[in-house]
């Protein structure tokens, strides 16, 4: 098994006609997604071809659910457009909505994360966010397909960069499935919310939490994993020697005052009980150790 | 990006908030012109600053003449606060204050909600009050789709405690405010302090305010708003190219793509930097983004290149959608472009998309500045090895 996305996911690109839709479905397809259409209004009937695959688009994402049976939706359209799309899939029930699109105004996030919450059906991933990736299965998003075979680690993380870094040193052991949730103040799954999936799932034996600056996620999944996880938690954060009120790329990415720092972040996490790296590669080594038997 | 106490109330006023009229003075002259043209008994000159405490450091003062407005101008005009010195000062009408109390509407990232706060003890620092007496500081949420409307502007001022005869015109002015958060895709509207003048009537006599960024492609105001003069001139620069360049203090000079990798990179860097004689340590931050060209990567080297402080320049890419090809050729074409101004040593670790091209091209390239390393760790120590050598 995996988290939120397997060999049936039946995926729908919301803004598959755009340049960034067509490049990233022809990696999705490459690796293996079943992608069942795409959706751009007023571009219904069209049909994009993927090599040799013609993929129909639709005009709506309940039109394109109902003749496809579509349960995932990846979102590429422009930021003035995300919340449109994200409100159309959560009307139609698409159980997972994966948002790529980077730079979405925080108000239209805070309000279509609070529709999908509401609705009872829709998860939302993201905004800016790579996606997740069931290595073998499916891939929904922008991550490279190629960097890490099928495996039993559990990873989920703010930045995407640093997903494939980690995928790429822990490759040959492999991934049940990556998610990266994005690094927007606000997003709709949370790293809470991948661990307890993690948690639960039988075929993931250990996780791979990556945080950074800003907010206090990574505070409260700490105490998350303290009362709820038993799995071996692996952390990593980024953003030690980030200055104090300056945006380090990332939106969310900020320590303001003394709140979000990155040692407050680590010190949460050791005192959890997660054993946390100084560096990408040497939190790699110590999934490796446990992995392999050695830790 | 955050607004200057002028620019939220010019921002409150075109939502019907109420406020004092005020004007902002340049130099004492000006001031005094202000004074005599706001034509009150009192009048008050304030600094703008966009730091807290300039209360306590002087930056807030009363006239009653406009002769005097203008001395207290000069007094304060100048003034260091905190690191930020005083440009422009606002001068306003006094206010005759019966009450003070607090208010603010911010983003609450953890609930993924809005947060309303607001208190009957206002005009003290408010992380003070939340430290010290919680009790007194009403925390409401505020659902993003409904916004601030009437019923929850009088759940507000009920948690808050206000006197039932100040209720509903507390309530007004708390909805006026949602507008302004809400037109203004604000992710902080704080007023502090909020208060009743011995007339009775309610007025922001306060405000902070910030923006979201993300926002500004609906607001073509917002360029009028922004003070780039304050900026480090290669962050305005690297802004011009797009760019996501953060100065730092440091001697080695980081280009990366994705923000994580890149805050990442800061701190192995750092790390490493231990080890060596007097410890360099990143001299910025310099996120290239996804699928970055050469010509972005040359923009980048560039602008860093340009950093007398600089001494060693680590470039650290793993490539998911960026090809490390067009890494490697944007280095090169970099290097080509700067020809003999390019002095520095460039460290380089390539990883993912086109790994084995880009090693190739810089291999073949054979420039005597550029030194590949195969890992993150290894090119980090090696970068901050070079910086305290050279």
């Amino acid at each position: 098994m995996t988290i939120w996305l397997d060999q049936n996911s039946k995926v729908l690109v919301q803004g598959m006609t755009g340049s960034e839709g067509r490049k990233h479905t022809q990696r999705m397809i490459s690796s293996g997604t079943r992608i069942v259409g795409g959706v751009t209004p007023g571009k219904g009937g069209q049909t994009v071809t993927f090599e040799e695959d013609p993929v129909l688009v639709y005009n709506s994402v309940a039109e394109a659910k109902a003749a496809t049976g579509a349960n995932v939706s990846v979102i590429f359209v422009p930021g003035a457009y995300t919340k449109k799309a994200v409100f159309e899939a959560v009307d139609a029930g698409i159980e997972l909505v994966v948002v790529i699109t980077e730079g979405v105004p925080i108000k239209d996030t805070a309000e279509f994360y609070s529709y999908a919450a509401a609705s009872g059906t829709t998860r939302m991933i993201g905004p800016n966010c790579p996606g997740l990736i069931s290595p073998g299965k499916s891939n929904v998003g922008i991550i490279p397909a190629s960097i890490a075979k099928p495996g039993r680690i559990g990873l989920v993380s703010k930045s995407g960069t640093l997903t494939y870094q980690m995928m790429f040193e822990l490759g040959d052991i492999g991934f049940s499935t990556a998610v990266g949730i994005g690094g927007d103040p606000v997003i709709g799954t949370t790293h809470i919310d991948a661990l307890a999936a993690f948690e639960s799932d039988p075929d993931t034996d250990c996780i791979v939490m990556i945080g950074e600056i800003g907010g206090d996620a990574e505070e409260r999944a700490a105490a998350y994993i303290a009362e709820h996880v038993t799995k071996p938690v692996f952390g990593y954060v980024a953003g030690f020697t980030a200055p104090e009120g300056k945006t380090m790329g990332h939106a969310g990415a900020i320590v303001s005052g003394s709140k979000g720092t990155a040692q407050a972040k680590q010190e949460a996490l050791e005192a959890a009980g997660v054993k946390v790296g100084r560096t990408p590669s040497e939190t790699a080594g110590l999934v490796r150790d446990v992995m392999e038997g050695k830790g | 990006m955050d607004l200057y106490e002028y620019q939220a109330r010019d921002l409150f006023e075109a939502h019907g908030v109420p406020v004092l009229r005020g004007i902002v003075a340049r130099t004492p002259e000006e001031a005094e012109a202000a004074a005599r043209s706001l034509g009150t008994a009192v009048v008050v000159v304030k600094a703008q600053v966009k730091v807290g405490g300039r209360g306590k450091a002087g930056g807030v003062k009363l006239a009653r003449s406009p002769e005097e407005a203008r001395d207290r101008a000069s007094e304060i005009l100048g003034l260091d606060i905190k690191g930020h010195i005083v440009e422009q000062v606002m001068v306003t009408e006094g206010a005759d204050i019966a009450e003070e109390y607090y208010f603010s509407l911010l983003l609450d990232r953890a609930n993924r909600t809005y947060l309303a706060m607001c208190s009957v003890e206002g005009g003290m620092d408010i992380e003070t009050l939340a430290d010290e007496r919680p009790e007194a500081l009403a925390r409401v949420d505020v659902d993003p789709i409904v916004g601030l409307d009437a019923a929850k502007a009088d759940e507000i001022v009920a948690a808050a405690g206000f006197a039932e005869a100040d209720r509903a015109e507390v309530a007004r002015v708390l909805v006026l405010l949602g507008d302004v958060y809400r037109e203004s895709d604000a992710t902080l509207v704080e007023v502090n302090p909020l208060v009743k003048t011995g007339e009775g009537k309610i007025l922001a006599l306060d405000g902070k305010v910030s923006l979201d960024a993300n926002a500004s492609f609906r607001h073509s105001d917002w360029t009028e708003l922004s003070d780039e003069s304050r900026d480090d001139p290669l962050e305005i620069r690297a802004r011009e190219r797009d760019l996501n360049y953060v100065k730092l203090d440091g001697s080695v000079g980081i280009i990366g793509n994705g923000a994580g990798l890149v805050m990442s990179t800061l701190d192995v860097v750092a790390g490493a930097g231990k080890e060596f004689p007097g410890s360099p340590t990143p001299a910025n931050f310099l996120d290239i983004g996804g699928g970055a060209s050469a010509q972005v990567m040359a923009d980048g080297l560039d602008i860093i290149l340009s950093d007398p402080q600089v001494r060693v320049v680590f470039v650290n890419v793993f490539g998911g959608i960026t090809a490390c090809s067009e890494v490697a050729k944007g280095i090169i074409a970099a290097l080509d472009i700067l020809g003999p101004k390019a002095t520095k040593p460039i460290v380089v670790r390539l990883d993912g998309n086109a790994v084995e091209i880009g090693r190739h091209i810089l291999t073949e390239a054979a420039h005597p500045l550029v030194t590949m390393e195969l890992t993150m760790d290894s090119a980090a120590r090696k970068a901050a090895e070079l910086a305290s050598k050279n």
